[in-house]
């Protein structure tokens, strides 16, 4: 699960408070760096679609404090180095074995090999 | 003009009117004849020329639509003496070749445009004729032969068949030993078991006294030393036809009888017709002293007998040497069937020693009581159509994943258009992904793939892609998050009304305002404008193919031979418009309210059913269980026959789809059209 998927996912429990299932806390125990191409128009793109305070939480939940500043700059388009950075953490960081946590029920969803498991049972959904 | 000749003088203005119309029938005519030119061109390669030459093509005088060869024969032969008369198997047209080129310019000016009633239906078609350089078809082998037939050619000699004939001994009345009867159409006798014709089944306790007449062994043991059989049959049933007489169409009773079943021409020819349940009959001429065997499909599916009256058809030879396949006569003296003289059959089974369990199950006798038992019922609250899915959507794909995935590798392409249009960095969903054919198509976009399957979900993850596990009513995506949408050949997986709308509701409610989502679902109308769908047309593929067929398209999708173009198979949104309810199209269920088991490649006779996967068994997993058919422990089908697993699904109407999108005021229908046997909309969020 890359930090992207991450920040487009919620918790859907029944009964959670209206936005209560985002962002879901991670609890990694296998982390892994894989370089992917970078194209900074594409990550560009993404900004505008992006949690932003929920993705600093994300990174600095797996330990990788990034050198993000708390929110994006006006002109990120141009700046090619927040670009990469950005880059790197949405596109490059996965989590492959843990667990995701709805921050409002404690809900508990498995990650395995990169995998999240969000199903819910039938008295859940 | 005859029409104009009983003009009175209070009707003069009539004649310029009559003109007019005759000018204007003139254009008509010119148009499809023009039109016809360029059918023939764009599907079948015939050029069509301008000037006049010796030969016609006729189009709209085919054996494909229904003319005989003898009707055609006998309206082209007015014109001139007719060198050839080329009739192409389940075509729409046919070539006539005259002996000059007047002579076919005669019959041009005559014919284009004419109307003629066919002598059998008595339906009125219009002919459209194009002069042509050459006289040929393309394809000439048809592809059209009942899956699994064989006809071996002199399988004997004339000397064994007097022989084989003096066996049977029709002079004793009422033989009871050997079972003797006279039956409506013909004479019966009976060796090894009695067949019945009240229970259509043999008593298999009661074996008959004195076996198979001596030559008929022998016949056998050829049989199967050369390898046209793999068991040795052990009932006889002989049959003596008059001239005239004939047999109604029919399938051997399943339950009865194992597979290959074989039956020997004696006496005189003879064409039999054989037919699919979605109505397609090809018609096999069986030579004196030939050896027709039916195994597989063509045992089990097709109907086969051969009518009263006299034929005028043209025939399919079916030759195992192959030759003689697909060839129609060019001799126009050759037009009809010797009459008849009597006709004995041999027919050799082997009696079945249990059930039945063939993949066609809605024409097996043997699988209507167990489907009875096991059967699941349409769903009457939401308990028991979340129960119906979990037993009949979720827990087959997850048994059959690897099987599944297996058989899903060709993208559809007008979902790839789709794909492939959005603008870059766009964040798509899929929803209810499979193995992940659709999360790779296009890099500049950031796609997550969701399924209900675990198994389909792994196979993802092994590909790299990113994707997760959960069900399609409660998707955990933020809303609002996506820029587009798929929902490919899933919503006709949810067993309500209401379960199928909450699902667009949940990929609506994925969709930032003004992102759009495409929806697939699998169509009840298996054919629509006159073209059959991919599912359909593949029925008569090799057998190893048709698993794969029937196993690819049974979630809606298509294999690899798709052609590009299918723009031309879409219907607008326009004409859907006002047509959103299907018209003798409506959700009711059986009668009993037991979901139908649907013959895989076969057009849909309800629009909730179950759609049958055999599994090919290296790609079981272990420990799975197949619980809908039970084979008898140590049986040879325990072994050999793979397991059945039914899959639940509710195909749409024409309509039905757009309306349940338009019940929802937070997206706006963008286009709506029909893709080869699927439904299919694209939608806005508002």
């Amino acid at each position: 699960m890359k930090l992207l998927t991450h920040n487009l996912l919620t918790s859907h429990v029944r009964g959670l408070r209206p936005g209560g299932g985002f962002p879901l806390r991670i609890q990694a125990s296998e982390v892994r760096v894989r370089p992917v191409p970078f194209n900074a128009p594409f990550v560009a793109r993404l900004v505008p679609r992006l949690q932003w305070a929920a993705l600093l939480q994300a990174a600095a939940s797996l330990g990788h404090p990034s050198e993000l500043p708390p929110e994006p700059a006006p002109d990120y388009e141009a700046d090619e180095e927040f670009l990469r950075r950005l880059h790197h953490l949405l596109l490059e960081v996965e989590v492959v074995e843990g667990v995701l946590e709805c921050p409002d029920s404690g809900r508990r969803f498995p990650v395995s090999k990169g995998i999240p498991n969000m199903l819910l049972g039938d008295d859940e959904a | 003009m005859a029409a104009s000749s009983q003009i009175t003088s209070m009707e003069v203005g009539k004649t310029s009117q009559d003109h007019l119309k005759v000018h204007k029938m003139k254009k008509k005519v010119l148009r499809k004849q023009v039109r016809a030119q360029h059918t023939l061109m764009r599907h079948e390669g015939i050029e069509c020329v301008s000037h006049a030459t010796q030969s016609l093509v006729v189009a709209n005088a085919g054996l494909g639509n229904g003319m005989s060869r003898h009707q055609l024969f006998r309206i082209v032969e007015e014109y001139g003496l007719v060198e050839t008369l080329l009739m192409p198997p389940n075509k729409p047209y046919s070539f006539v070749k005259y002996g000059t080129t007047e002579e076919a310019k005669k019959a041009f000016d005559a014919l284009n445009g004419k109307e003629v009633t066919r002598e059998d239906f008595g339906q009125n078609i219009v002919l459209y004729i194009n002069f042509v350089e050459k006289v040929f078809w393309k394809n000439v082998v048809p592809t059209s032969l009942p899956p699994g037939l064989t006809v071996v050619e002199k399988v004997i000699s004339p000397e064994e068949e007097r022989r084989m004939l003096e066996s049977i001994d029709w002079t004793e009345d009422e033989d009871t030993q050997n079972a003797q009867k006279t039956l409506k159409h013909r004479r019966v006798k009976h060796f090894g078991y009695e067949f019945c014709y009240n229970s259509n089944n043999v008593d298999k306790d009661k074996p008959l006294p004195g076996g198979f007449p001596g030559i008929c062994n022998l016949f056998l043991e050829k049989c199967l030393k050369r390898g046209y059989i793999k068991h040795k049959p052990d009932q006889l049933t002989v049959n003596q036809y008059e001239p005239g007489q004939g047999i109604p169409p029919h399938i051997d009773t399943h339950s009865a009888f194992e597979d290959e079943i074989i039956s020997l021409s004696l006496g005189a020819e003879i064409v039999m017709d054989f037919k699919h349940p979605d109505g397609h009959t090809v018609a096999i001429m069986l030579p004196r002293r030939s050896l027709l065997v039916m195994a597989g499909e063509s045992r089990y599916l097709w109907t086969h007998g051969y009518m009263i009256t006299p034929r005028k058809y043209d025939v399919i030879q079916a030759s195992e040497l192959g030759q003689k396949v697909g060839t129609i006569t060019a001799d126009v003296g050759d037009l009809t069937l010797n009459r008849r003289e009597t006709r004995t059959s041999f027919t050799f089974r082997k009696v079945r020693r249990s059930p039945c369990n063939c993949i066609y199950s809605s024409v097996c006798d043997s699988q209507k009581g167990q489907q009875r038992q096991g059967q699941p019922s349409f769903p009457l609250s939401e308990m028991e159509a979340s129960k119906l899915e979990q037993e009949h959507v979720h827990r087959v794909y997850e048994e059959i994943a690897a099987h599944f995935s297996s058989t899903r590798h060709s993208p559809w392409p007008q979902i790839v258009e789709f794909l492939r249009s959005l603008p870059k960095g766009a964040i798509v969903a899929d929803i209810g992904c499979g193995n992940g054919k659709y999360l790779g198509i296009n890099k500049d976009l950031y796609m997550i793939g969701c399924d209900r399957s675990k198994n389909l979900v792994d196979i993802c993850g092994e590909k790299d892609f990113q994707a997760f596990v959960c069900d399609a009513l409660s998707v955990p995506i933020r809303s609002g998050s996506c820029d587009a949408c798929i929902s490919i050949a899933v919503i006709h997986h949810f067993s309500t009304a209401e379960r199928r709308l909450a699902t667009i509701r949940e990929l609506a409610r994925l969709l930032r305002p003004g992102g759009t989502a495409l929806i697939y679902v699998w169509a009840m109308e298996q054919e629509y404008k006159k073209q059959k769908s991919k599912y359909l047309k593949e029925k008569n593929d090799s057998k190893g193919k048709e698993e794969e067929i029937n196993t690819d398209t049974a979630r809606g999708l298509l294999s690899d031979q798709m052609p590009d173009g299918s723009s031309q198979d879409s219907a607008s949104s326009d004409q859907l418009l006002n047509d959103s309810k299907g018209k003798g199209c409506d959700a009711k269920p059986v009668a009993d309210s037991r979901l139908p088991v649907h013959t895989n490649r076969t057009s849909f006779h309800s629009q909730d059913l179950l759609v049958p996967w055999h599994l090919k068994s290296d790609t079981k997993k272990k420990g799975a269980s197949a619980d809908i058919l039970s084979f008898p422990a140590g049986s040879k089908e325990s072994q050999e026959l793979s397991p059945v697993f039914h899959r639940y699904y509710h195909v749409f109407c024409e309509g039905e789809l757009e309306a349940a999108c338009r019940s929802l005021d937070c997206v706006r229908v963008q286009k709506s059209y029909y893709d080869q046997g699927n439904w299919c909309v694209v939608l806005e969020k508002l």
